[in-house]
C-alpha cells in the first residue's frame, strides 16, 4: 500500500513537471509567431469585453484573452504580473497604488450602471426614493405593501409580501459602485454598512456573481436586488427609476448613464461617478477601467508585445470600439474621457521610451 | 498543507483562537473582522442533516439491492441507477435544486423564498446516497450465506436475521459508507452555495439561510486580499482539520465495533 502511494506521488510529480514545462514552451513558440494578450478581471463590464475582445482579435490577428475572475482577482493578477492587463469596476486608491509592485496607471474602457431589479408582478415602473432604498437595503422595510412604499408610488398595486434582497455573495466592483452611492445617500449605511467590494449585509441573501444575482431575481417572485445594467436587459428583468441628487426619477439608459460623466474628470480619471449633480444623470453609475504597469518592459516581456498591448487599449478608445458599447447597454466614454485615456496611453513606456505617439 | 497553514498564519495572528468561535464576517476595510462560526456551524449543520436524511433512504435501498432482491436483473438496474448519481455534476444537482425543489418548498410555506440549511440539506442527502449505498450494499452482500442459513435454520424470521445477522457483521463497512459520504457533504460547493442563500450568520433555525465553509471560500476568493485571503485560507485549513477529525471518529468507531 505504502509503495503504491509513493508510486502515485513519483507519477503525479513527474506528469506534473512534463505539463508546465511544455506549456511553456508552447507559449513561447506560440509568442514568436502570434501575439497572445491575457486580462482577467471584472465580470461587470465582461459582456462588452467579451464583444470587443473578439472583435479586435478578427481585425488584427491578435489572440485575446479575458478571464471575468472579478476587480479584485484583476488587481491581483497584475500584481502577481501574470496577465498583460486588468480590469477592475474599483479604482485603486492611494494606498493600493502605493502597494503595487510598480507604478500603475488606469484607462477608463465605458461607463456602466448598477441598476434596481425587482421581479413583483403587476407592478411596473418602480419608483425609489433614496429613504426607500436605505431603509429596503437596510432590512426596515419588509413588506412590498410598506405605506412608504405606497405613498411614493400613488397608483401601483403592491401586494403583501416579503421583500427578498439579493445581493452579492463574492466580493464585485458591481457591490462595490452600489455600496459607494448608498454611503452617499445614506449616513446611515455609511456608518453601519460602508464602502467596499464586499459587505457586512444587514438583509437578504447571496448570489454569486452579476448572473447569479440576475437569475435569482428573475426566479424569485418579490425580489429585490442590483446588478450591472446588462445582465437585467439580457434578461429582461424589471428596473427601477432611481431619485438622483436632484430629486428626479431616472431609469437607467444609455443617455441617463452618459449624463452622469458629464462634469470634471481629473488626469489620472480615478473617480466615483455616483450621485452625479446632473439632473438628467443615472445615480448609480460608474466607470470601469483597464489598469496596466506604466512601464511594460517588466518579467521579460518582449517590445512586440507591451506594443500590442497599448495599441489595443488606443483601439478600445477609438470611436469605433466606443460605438460598439450601446450594443450591450454600456453608454461610451465622455469625449473629454477618452482624450484623458489616450493621452495617459502615451504616457506608457517600454524602457523609458513611450510607446505610442 | 504547507501553503494551507503558511496562508492562514496572518488571520490567526491577528484574531488568535478568538477565529473559531468569532460570529463575525465583516470585510469592509477598517471595520474588518472575520470569524469563522458562522461557516462551521453552516457545515456541520448541512452535513448532518444531510446525513439524517439519507441515512434510511440509503439503507434500505442498500437492503434492497444486498439482500432481498440480491443478484436480480431489478437490482442490477436499479444498483446502476444509484450509481449514476454519484456521477451526476453538482452543478446539476444545484440547478435541479434551483429549478424545481425550491418552487415546491416555498409552495409549502418554506420562508426565505425557499433558500437555506434546509434545501441545502435535502440536495446534499440526494448527492450521497449512492456514496452510503453502493459500500454497504457490497458489504451487505459479501456477509457469508452460512451465517444467514444458520440463523434461517434456527428459526428466525428474514427481518430477524437482517438486523441480528447481516447488520452487525456488516457494520463496519457501513460505517465507512456513512463516513464516507459525510465527508462528502462536508466538501461540496457548488450545489450548496446556490441554495444555501449565502448570508455569512449563525443560522437562527433549520429554515434560515445560511453558509458553509467550502461555499465562502469559493465564493470570496477571487476577490480577496490581505487579511481576508488569509482567512479564507484559514476557513479552508478548518475544513481540513474537521474533516480529518470526522474521520479519525469513524475509524475510532469501527475500531471499537470490532
Amino acid at each position: 500500500m505504502k509503495n503504491l502511494v509513493i508510486i502515485f506521488l513519483a507519477v503525479f510529480v513527474l506528469a506534473s513537471c512534463q505539463s508546465s514545462s511544455s506549456k511553456k514552451g508552447n507559449e513561447k513558440s506560440a509568442g514568436k509567431s502570434k501575439i497572445t494578450l491575457t486580462a482577467a478581471g471584472a465580470t461587470f463590464p465582461m459582456p462588452y469585453y467579451n464583444m470587443v475582445f473578439k472583435e479586435y482579435a478578427e481585425e488584427s490577428g491578435v489572440q485575446l484573452t479575458y478571464g471575468g475572475i472579478g476587480s479584485g482577482g484583476g488587481i491581483r493578477s497584475l500584481t502577481d504580473k501574470v496577465v498583460d492587463f486588468g480590469a477592475t469596476d474599483a479604482y485603486l486608491d492611494d494606498a493600493k497604488l502605493a502597494e503595487m509592485p510598480a507604478q500603475v496607471v488606469h484607462i477608463p474602457t465605458v461607463l456602466g450602471a448598477v441598476v434596481i431589479a425587482y421581479n413583483l408582478s403587476g407592478v411596473d415602473n418602480l419608483k425609489l426614493s433614496n429613504e426607500l432604498l436605505e431603509k429596503i437595503f437596510m432590512g426596515e422595510i419588509t413588506k412590498w405593501n410598506d405605506p412608504l412604499l405606497k405613498s411614493n408610488n400613488p397608483g401601483l398595486n403592491f401586494p403583501n409580501s416579503e421583500i427578498t434582497v439579493v445581493h452579492r455573495s463574492d466580493g464585485s466592483g458591481t457591490t462595490n459602485i452600489f455600496s459607494d452611492y448608498m454611503s452617499k445617500i445614506s449616513p446611515k449605511w455609511a456608518e453601519k454598512v460602508g464602502t467596499g467590494k464586499s459587505l457586512q449585509w444587514p438583509v437578504g441573501m447571496g448570489a454569486k456573481g452579476n448572473p447569479g444575482v440576475a437569475g435569482t431575481i428573475k426566479q424569485t417572485e418579490s425580489s429585490i436586488g442590483y446588478i450591472g445594467s446588462e445582465y437585467a436587459f439580457a434578461q429582461k428583468i424589471q428596473t427601477a427609476s432611481v431619485q438622483n441628487s436632484s430629486g428626479n426619477y431616472i431609469l437607467p439608459s444609455i443617455a441617463s448613464v452618459s449624463a452622469a460623466a458629464k462634469g470634471d474628470i481629473p488626469d489620472d480619471t480615478r473617480i466615483m461617478l455616483t450621485n452625479s449633480s446632473d439632473p438628467d444623470a443615472y445615480p448609480i453609475s460608474g466607470f470601469t477601467w483597464i489598469i496596466l504597469y506604466k512601464e511594460q518592459n517588466y518579467n521579460g516581456r518582449s517590445k512586440e508585445q507591451a506594443l500590442e498591448t497599448v495599441k489595443f487599449l488606443d483601439w478600445l478608445e477609438s470611436e469605433k470600439a466606443q460605438g460598439e458599447a450601446e450594443k450591450v447597454h454600456y453608454a461610451p466614454l465622455p469625449a473629454a474621457a477618452v482624450k484623458k485615456a489616450k493621452a495617459i496611453l502615451r504616457s506608457v513606456t517600454y524602457e523609458g521610451v513611450p510607446l505610442l505617439k | 498543507m504547507f501553503s494551507l497553514v503558511e496562508g492562514a498564519i496572518p488571520a490567526f495572528k491577528t484574531f488568535g483562537l478568538k477565529f473559531i468561535f468569532n460570529n463575525q464576517w465583516n470585510p469592509t476595510s477598517g471595520k474588518e473582522n472575520y470569524g469563522a462560526l458562522p461557516f462551521i456551524a453552516g457545515t456541520i449543520i448541512t452535513s448532518l442533516a444531510a446525513l439524517i436524511i439519507s441515512l434510511p433512504l440509503s439503507f434500505s435501498a442498500s437492503l434492497f439491492l444486498g439482500e432481498y432482491y440480491r443478484g436480480t436483473r431489478l437490482a442490477q438496474i436499479i444498483g446502476m441507477m444509484v450509481d449514476l448519481l454519484a456521477g451526476i455534476p453538482s452543478i446539476v444537482y444545484g440547478l435541479w435544486g434551483f429549478y424545481v425543489l425550491r418552487p415546491l418548498l416555498i409552495d409549502l410555506g418554506l420562508p426565505n423564498q425557499g433558500f437555506g440549511i434546509f434545501t441545502a440539506s435535502i440536495i446534499l442527502a440526494i448527492m450521497i446516497i449512492p456514496y452510503a449505498t453502493s459500500l454497504s450494499n457490497e458489504i451487505i452482500s459479501m456477509v457469508p450465506n452460512e451465517l444467514k442459513e444458520a440463523a434461517y435454520s434456527l428459526g428466525a424470521t428474514r427481518f430477524e436475521v437482517i438486523f441480528n445477522v447481516i447488520v452487525p457483521s456488516a457494520r463496519s463497512g457501513i460505517i465507512a459508507g456513512y463516513i464516507l459520504s459525510f465527508g462528502r457533504a462536508l466538501g461540496e460547493t457548488m450545489a450548496v452555495t446556490m441554495l444555501i442563500g449565502n448570508t455569512n450568520i449563525v443560522p437562527k433555525s433549520f429554515f434560515s439561510t445560511g453558509n458553509t465553509m467550502a461555499s465562502v471560500i469559493a465564493n470570496q476568493f477571487g476577490e480577496a486580499e490581505g487579511l481576508k485571503l488569509s482567512s479564507l485560507i484559514a476557513i479552508g485549513l478548518l475544513l481540513f482539520v474537521i474533516t480529518g477529525i470526522i474521520n479519525a471518529v469513524g475509524k475510532f468507531i469501527i475500531k471499537k465495533m470490532e
